[in-house]
């Protein structure tokens, strides 16, 4: 893998991309734009949504939208020393799935669901191989074998629905190097999947990389993914580069802020800092201001008067089966935990783990099948109804997608004043309106925004939008179900440090559910391991990280991207 | 600018109204559709076609920009003229009746000349109404040849069988069949809408109801379904046809609406709902409705254009407007038969006007659709 080699697979120069949003607007998301693939090696492109990285790639695979896409004339993408732009589209369509192949994010919509894997894989081998039904048969099966499906036999001819997320992902990658291409271009192909996954797709492209020695661009968000298997990085941020190198060089030394921002916004593994360091204090060239403050320290105190006490709390989801029969999911079984005022509880979890069920039937937005919960002293999952409705109050959550947790046909200002109507906060609508602007600017959102539809924010907002719902009913326990993890990295410590500002001034007690360990280990003071509705481990937080016990909660700390870091 | 307005708010409507009037083929079709309506309230209130039911025209007059028909003239000469009826040429009994015609003017002479008994018939029985019969022979005749002196042979756009003016006559059925289409489609949208709400947001036992009640419903022939309601009802009238098509046309939004409902229930925007304390009708309808209006107001365009024909269909049947009442589909109806006689002015009235309501009611529902999505800018 020299990078010495002055051969470059792939070529982009000065590339512009402009999209015709209506008559009169456009919108520049790629601002010339230069890079280069070498050949055999694997380079990053790294960025934030809107970096037009996504939107670079697929400029290169000449899928963007022909009506409201523009690349500029003066652009050039030279793969293997022809030039793409100006070649036929019929050649250049022969090209892509031979020579340049792509994966995308989400595996279950790339797949289409009414064909079996095998032919879709087929399809690929019939159409640019001209082989048979059974040699592309064959070469399926081989190929299946090749991306670590269990049983390719049988498996090639499962429905995409038959596998999981991640043998989807593999059965993508299998589609996409069928071909044996020289460039393969992935496009964030694990953000959808679960970090145990996440870390054997990881390890497979590699394997892959070096085996069919062809080059990668790896798309994506996550700088500290691609620390172990790039060569080179390419950070871009609003349309332009802002840094490109070595992967060492720029994990060690990064040149430019932005790149050091994006290292140092994500909570690190072994401190703890008072607030997280944000994009903008980066970008102004301040060090740090966020380390002044001392480190906090987490842990529940022994002898502290739990708010909220769960004891056996279990749900189950239930399933028609053959004419007469139920069949039992047991999504939570026998959960129990407690939380004290003004501390956090961090839940962990992988998809289907049901940390997310844990805290809907909290909340009865299901309702529970077994246990208690006990608020102060009562049970509330043996209410009524109606003598719930006044904790409803007192109990919140903030959902995972700030996209669709507002309701679009509300303005800012009736988002907020809605829970006040229906809890009879305030005298009368002008008292509620005053409100309303303290929360908002408690959450760090300007005035104007009161008039405002949730789609003119952005994520982050929109999560502060959601928060400051949550807060208008003054409650005692914010749940917060994977509520940063839809954001950028950037905004996500923003976020975070807004929880940790609201729980510091009002001593709320978190519940936080989230995936994402570093971001857990940051903001709980105890962390509870979910697997399959039980609770595997439960501890201090620090003590969990630093000296896990249970197999399960060792393979998840050791699938965390970037912690042996750059070697 | 934000802070000192912050008391008023420019609610979805103000904002619809303004997206709205960005867009010029929607400004073009409410102008038109305010064109139908202030024609609608002018015909109400009779201050429009009130007089549509005068004769004022010879029977099939054509439009003015055609001319008068070469034997119009003719035409307004002969109905005075004689008492008896022209002759049949194609009746087969034409001669049967010649001969009783003389027989019987025979007769009437003779007894006029006999005198002796006045009051008898070709069967020898005397006719106690005679004097009574002879006035009200008389009558007519007689209005007759007054009002036959001022009718016109040309018309603005023509006459039809009575010589009704087709102008007129469509205004005044405009009056009907907009009315019958808009009502019905609304009644329909509301039910349709209100058992998919319930039906998709509660599932379970609710949505089986719903359910099974929409099979059934949908597994009666439509016609049959139709006449039932009629039966049931009992009396002809635009209400009967109102809630005919309102209570068989629901099915079709029903569906839809449910599906909406089960989608978006789902959705976390709701979820937060719940987890504020919003209760159930709250979220049905202040969430979860003006984010799938979108479906009700396109079904409902397209049932409004559906029932507008519908009428037609019922008033051949004989189930539509009552005899008086004149509405696009008794006109349609009307024209089937004068098209054989190559008088084409009140189909084209009748299917121009529904044309151009139903082609700028369709668009103004489209443009308001996108105009109340705040995420379409």
């Amino acid at each position: 893998m020299s990078l010495e080699d002055s051969d470059n697979l792939l070529e982009v120069r000065d590339l512009r991309i402009r999209f015709r949003l209506d008559k009169k607007n456009e919108f520049e998301a790629v601002k010339g734009v230069s890079f280069d693939v070498p050949r055999n090696a694997t380079v990053a492109l790294v960025g934030e949504s809107g970096s037009g990285k996504s939107v670079s790639a697929l400029a290169v695979m000449g899928l963007l939208p022909v009506e409201n896409a523009l690349i500029e004339p003066a652009s050039k993408i030279s793969f293997d020393g022809r030039e793409l732009q100006t070649m036929p589209s019929g050649q250049r369509r022969a090209l892509c799935g031979r020579d340049l192949s792509m994966i995308f994010q989400e595996p279950m919509s790339s797949l289409n669901p009414v064909l079996t894997v095998g032919y879709q894989i087929g399809e690929v081998l019939r159409l640019h191989k001209g082989m048979g039904a059974k040699a592309a048969r064959a070469r399926t099966v081989e190929l299946l074998d090749e991306v670590g499906i269990p049983e390719p036999a049988a498996r090639i001819d499962y429905y995409p629905n038959q596998l999981s997320g991640g043998q989807q992902q593999r059965v993508m990658i299998a589609m996409a190097i069928a071909c044996e291409p020289k460039l393969l271009i992935a496009d964030e192909p694990t953000t959808a999947l679960d970090v145990t996954i996440q870390k054997q797709i990881i390890e497979l492209l590699k394997a892959l990389q070096q085996r069919h020695r062809m080059s990668v661009l790896f798309i994506t968000h996550d700088l500290a993914l691609v620390a172990e298997m790039a060569d080179r990085v390419i950070v871009m941020r609003n349309g332009e580069v802002q840094e490109q190198g070595d992967t060492r060089q720029v994990f060690l030394q990064p040149q430019h802020p932005y790149t050091r921002a994006l290292l140092e916004c994500r909570p690190p593994l072994d401190a703890r800092p008072h607030h997280l360091p944000v994009i903008d204090d980066m970008m102004r060239g301040d060090e740090s201001p966020a380390i002044v403050l001392a480190e906090r320290t987490r842990g529940y105190v022994e002898d502290e008067r739990p708010l909220l006490v769960v004891k056996n709390l279990s749900k189950s989801f239930y399933s028609r089966e053959g004419l007469f029969g139920q069949k039992e999911f047991k999504a939570v079984k026998d959960v129990s935990f407690t939380l004290p005022r003004g501390k956090t509880l961090g839940i962990v979890g992988e998809s289907g783990s049901g940390k997310t069920t844990v805290g809907l039937t909290l909340l009865r937005l299901h309702e529970a099948t077994g246990g208690q919960a006990f608020f102060r002293g009562k049970d509330i999952l043996a209410m009524s109804s109606r003598e719930f409705h006044d904790y409803k109050r007192r109990l919140q959550i903030v959902f995972q997608n700030p996209f669709a947790s507002l309701n679009p046909r509300f303005t800012v200002g009736q988002i907020l004043l809605e829970p006040m109507r229906i809890h009879n906060i305030g005298a009368d609508d002008r008292e509620r309106n005053a409100l309303c602007f303290k929360w908002m600017e408690r959450v760090g959102l300007p005035v104007e925004a009161f008039h405002r539809y949730p789609h003119e924010f952005s994520g982050g907002q929109r999560q502060r939008i959601a928060i400051a719902r949550c807060l208008t009913l003054h409650p005692e326990v914010l749940v917060c179900d994977e509520s940063v993890s839809a954001l950028d990295v950037s905004v996500q410590a923003q976020v975070l440090n807004l929880l940790q500002d609201l729980q510091d001034d009002f001593g709320l007690s978190y519940i936080f559910i989230s995936h994402d360990l570093s971001v857990v280990r940051y903001m709980a003071d105890r962390v509870m391991v979910m697997r399959d509705g039980a609770v595997v481990e439960m501890a201090d937080s620090d003590d969990l990280y630093r000296n896990p016990q249970h197999p399960y909660t060792q393979t998840l700390l050791a699938a965390i991207p970037g912690r042996q870091g750059v070697s | 600018m934000f802070a000192s307005s912050s008391h008023l708010s420019p609610g979805l409507w103000t904002l619809a109204w303004r997206r709205l009037r960005a867009d010029r083929v929607a400004m073009a079709a409410l102008a038109v559709l305010l064109l139908f309506a202030a024609m609608l309230a002018a015909s109400m209130s009779g201050w429009l076609a009130n007089d549509w039911a005068d004769e004022i025209g010879v029977h099939y007059a054509p439009p003015s920009f055609i001319g008068a028909q070469a034997d119009a003239a003719h035409r307004t000469a002969e109905p005075a003229a004689t008492e008896v009826p022209p002759e049949n040429p194609l009746d087969p009994l034409k001669d049967v009746i010649r001969e009783l015609r003389a027989e019987m003017d025979g007769a009437s002479v003779a007894a006029a000349a006999g005198g002796e008994a006045g009051a008898e018939d070709s069967y020898g029985i005397a006719d106690p109404l005679e004097k009574e019969l002879a006035e009200i022979r008389g009558m007519p005749s007689g209005a007759a040849t007054h009002v036959t002196s001022e009718k016109k042979t040309t018309l603005p756009f023509g006459a039809d069988k009575w010589g009704h003016d087709v102008i007129k006559k469509t205004i005044k059925g405009a009056e009907t069949s907009i009315v019958v289409g808009l009502v019905a489609a609304l009644v329909a949208t509301f039910l349709g809408t209100l058992f998919g709400a319930l039906a998709g947001y509660f599932g379970g036992r609710t949505d089986d109801f719903f359910n099974w009640f929409y099979s059934i419903f949908t597994s009666i022939p439509y016609l049959l379904l139709i006449l039932a309601v009629a039966a049931v009802l009992q009396q002809k009238g635009v209400t009967t046809i109102i809630l005919i098509l309102g209570l068989t046309g629901w099915t079709g939004v029903f569906r839809l609406v449910r599906a909406e409902y089960m989608k978006h229930k789902e959705r976390e925007y709701v979820l937060a709902a719940g987890a504020i304390g919003g209760s159930h009708l709250g979220r049905m309808f202040i969430h979860i409705f003006p984010n799938i209006s979108h479906v009700a107001l396109v079904q409902m365009s397209i049932l409004a254009v559906g029932f507008i024909k519908s009428e037609v269909i019922l008033s051949f049947l004989g189930f539509g407007v009552p005899v008086g009442v004149v509405s696009w589909g008794s006109m349609l109806n009307e024209a089937q038969n004068e098209l054989i006689l190559g008088k084409w002015w009140q189909l084209t009235a009748a299917t121009g006007a529904m044309a151009v309501l139903v082609t700028a009611f369709s668009l103004f529902t489209d443009a308001l659709r996108d105009a109340l999505d705040p995420k379409l800018k």
